[in-house]
């Protein structure tokens, strides 16, 4: 098994065998993870630092968990409230950390493509925990396998990735994790939030939710993500809960064992009906989160592989 | 339901643009038959025509009625009777009132005043952004649901290009018609005439008419940008044509209309700062006028409105730059339009195909035609009675008229909704 990559930056750079390493490698982590004693020594000694340019509660704490049961010694900055307010540019601010030797860095920055211009400055593995609009390859990693798990594959699926997908780096990864595997996809919202260009890469679009969602195997939901609107992409919560809000009716189009997904943070009642998101026979939503932390561990350890093989 | 039979009339037929002495059976509120000459003899209540014209009841885009807000100005009481009494069988309403209507709460209130009150159809136009602040689009959706045929903020131009791109992107994904008042806004702030010899005379603040143009444009770009369903609610200069023309050459789902005031009378019309004559736009050159009248002709100009605008006198006894813009016109629409037709411009189905079948097309109703199972709405009137037209007998609250004291020729005699008789002049 190899996985010749020194930065986990995005999907796009990942084959199809990258993926499945990557997945089968968590599928261990899940077992461990479920046992009292989380333990696995493989990131000891090595320090992991994650830099987190833009809010986050799951995600950070999703990567500190991964690191600390894999043994390495990991540190959080918040990086809002440092020496950025001071006018330090990105790049200056990662020589500076460079300089202290980190082995793996995690980094979450408001703008598209900031992680990759950080990787190229920095000499440790660097892992993208979401760029702007971009990637988010932790998150579709743990998707897919989230989808394999309760599938039993990963490819000539149906999947609906419906609602924000404009403003959304998790539909992004998404949909190439899922391209790349092999599966139809369909992207569901309106005209505004899901621009008509995506159907470039392959996906069919449909502003008519009902029409999407007929015979899918996977109901993807994303979260609007009001923060990056800049006003006037719907009309209102209402409206858009009417139209494109995952309910139950909704869900009866799809197939009778179609799973529900959703990122989280969740807008109850604006994009997915709340009984529903709480459905243990339909939402998958809790498994996502656990799983979250397998495929971290694992791409760290991965990364961790080729730093010890490089120096 | 009875039915009736209109015999010994003219038939105005816009879809087939003739004009042939027939009759025409209604049944149920619907049209049954028609032919020419004269019908097999039967019981059936009869109306005699007198050889006068019986045309498809006129659908009239952009009406204002002036509720909620102004009901001094104009009630659904008010319109629906001088609608009744211009041959206008479908009102479409505009939002532009205050407040506006662009929720599905303030859209279904006035439905219910409009069934409560008016003789004739009344069909609701809803705002596209909320408040007509061109900031955020409305709930197309839901005010498709509650009956809204079509979304406009009327004479606020939405500036903010992204936002009316946004909502033309959002309205395609529900079918939904757009209808928008092509004009620079920055250009034409403040405009009270279109620039010229007469508004340099005067010394009245004026607009060029490129301004229609450049918004025009501006609209085009975003409908080429959106694939949405647009409808220009006044062309009304010689500049914009072409634009136009290329739009529509090009596949676009583009319509235009013009109203019967820029057609029937120009920018020398407001003389002394005669404030009845003040619309918006503004009144334009001769030029411009006999070009608009051509684009109605060709058909590049699809539909006539009467742009019915009414204001009390108070706002009209101003200053003219301050004055209110705007003009009432259900009640004179047919009369003045028939001066098109006196002057040789346009024959009569060609009118009626831009006052009653285009709109309707425009609409996807299957009114404004006279074939068989197409609704009874119907106006029964002589092209060649003569008039002075007094603007206290106007039915409509609000009586500003640019029309007043004119020599008219030709009026309604009788208007007909679904079968039923609406109005008769005695």
């Amino acid at each position: 098994m190899s996985f010749a990559h020194r930065h986990l930056l995005g999907i796009e750079q990942l084959s199809q065998s990258d993926i499945t390493a990557i997945l089968d490698l968590a599928e261990t982590y899940v077992d461990l993870n479920r046992q009292s004693s989380k333990h696995a020594d493989v990131l000891a000694g090595l320090t992991q630092i994650n830099m987190f340019f833009e809010n986050s509660t799951r995600t950070q704490a999703s990567f500190e968990i991964a690191g600390k049961r894999l043994g390495a010694d990991v540190m959080n900055m918040a990086m809002q409230a440092s020496s950025i307010k001071k006018g330090e540019t990105l790049i200056d601010t990662a020589m500076t950390l460079n300089a202290m030797h980190p082995d793996l860095l995690v980094v979450r920055h408001p703008h598209s493509g900031a992680v990759d211009l950080l990787a190229q400055k920095v000499n440790c593995a660097v892992l993208n925990a979401g760029d702007g609009k971009h990637e988010h390859p932790t998150q579709a990693l743990l998707d897919a396998l989230t989808i394999r798990r309760a599938k039993g594959r990963l490819h000539r699926l149906n999947i609906a990735i419906c609602g924000d997908v404009a403003h959304s780096r998790v539909a992004r990864s998404n949909l190439i994790l899922l391209g790349k595997m092999e599966n139809r996809i369909r992207l569901i919202g309106p005209p505004t939030l899901v621009p008509g260009q995506f159907a470039e890469f392959g996906a069919e679009i449909y502003d008519d939710m009902r029409e999407g969602l007929r015979d899918v195997d996977v109901v993807m939901m994303l979260r609007l993500q009001r923060e990056r609107m800049d006003g006037g992409f719907i009309p209102s919560e209402r409206e858009y809960y009417h139209r494109y809000g995952l309910d139950a009716e909704k869900l009866s189009l799809a197939k009778p064992d179609a799973i529900v997904m959703h990122p989280g943070p969740m807008n109850r009642g604006v994009e997915i009906d709340g009984t529903l998101a709480d459905d243990i026979n339909r939402s998958v939503i809790q498994e996502q989160v656990e799983m979250g932390v397998a495929v971290r561990m694992a791409a760290m350890e991965l990364l961790a592989r080729n730093l010890t093989a490089a120096a | 339901m009875s039915d009736t039979l209109f015999t010994n009339a003219r038939l105005i037929d816009p879809e087939a643009g003739t004009d042939t002495l027939g009759w025409l059976h209604v049944s149920d509120g619907r049209i049954e038959a028609t032919g020419e000459g004269t019908p097999e003899p039967s019981d059936v209540e009869t109306v005699d025509c007198g050889g006068k014209c019986l045309a498809p009841g006129i659908i009239d885009i952009g009406v204002k009625v002036c509720e909620p807000g102004e009901r001094h100005k104009e009630s659904y009481k008010s319109a629906g009777r001088a609608a009744a009494a211009g041959g206008v069988t479908t009102m479409v309403t505009r939002p532009d009132t205050t407040p506006a209507i662009d929720t599905p709460e303030s859209l279904e209130f006035v439905t219910r005043r409009a069934q409560a009150d008016t003789p004739v159809n009344v069909l609701p136009m809803a705002a596209l952004t909320k408040g007509r602040d061109g900031r955020e689009m409305t709930e197309i959706g839901f005010l498709q649901d509650a009956g809204a045929v079509a979304f406009t903020d009327c004479d606020h131009v939405i500036s903010d290009t992204k936002v009316f791109a946004r909502a033309l992107t959002y309205a395609r994904s529900c079918g939904a018609l757009v209808m928008a008042h092509p004009q620079e806004p920055i250009l034409s702030n403040g405009a009270a005439a279109t620039s010229g010899k007469f508004a340099a005379l005067y010394g009245l603040p004026a607009v060029s008419p490129m301004a229609e143009r450049m918004g025009l444009d501006r609209d085009i770009a975003v409908l080429e940008m959106t694939g949405a369903k647009y409808h220009a609610d006044q062309i009304t200069t010689a500049r914009a044509l072409p634009a136009l023309e290329r739009a529509k050459a090009n596949g676009l789902d583009i319509t235009a209309g013009t109203s019967v005031h820029h057609l029937t009378l120009n920018e020398l019309d407001v003389a002394d700062y005669r404030t009845f004559f003040k619309v918006k736009p503004p009144l334009r050159s001769e030029d411009d006028r006999l070009a608009v009248i051509e684009a109605v002709h060709t058909g590049l100009i699809d539909i006539i409105s009467s742009m019915h605008t009414p204001q009390d006198e108070e706002s009209k006894r101003l200053p003219f730059e301050e004055a209110a813009a705007g003009a009432v016109a259900l009640e004179t629409f047919l009369p003045a339009a028939l001066r098109l037709v006196h002057a040789e411009y346009l024959d009569l189905p060609t009118l009626f195909r831009a006052m009653s079948l285009n709109p309707a097309k425009r609409l996807g109703l299957d009114a404004g035609r006279l074939s068989v199972g197409a609704p009874a709405d119907l106006v029964v009137f002589d092209p060649d009675v003569p008039f002075v037209l007094d603007r206290t007998t106007l039915l409509s609250k609000s009586q500003n008229t640019p029309f007043d004291g004119q020599r008219m020729q030709g009026r309604v005699l009788a208007t007909f909704v679904g079968g039923h008789e609406v109005f008769r002049r005695n």
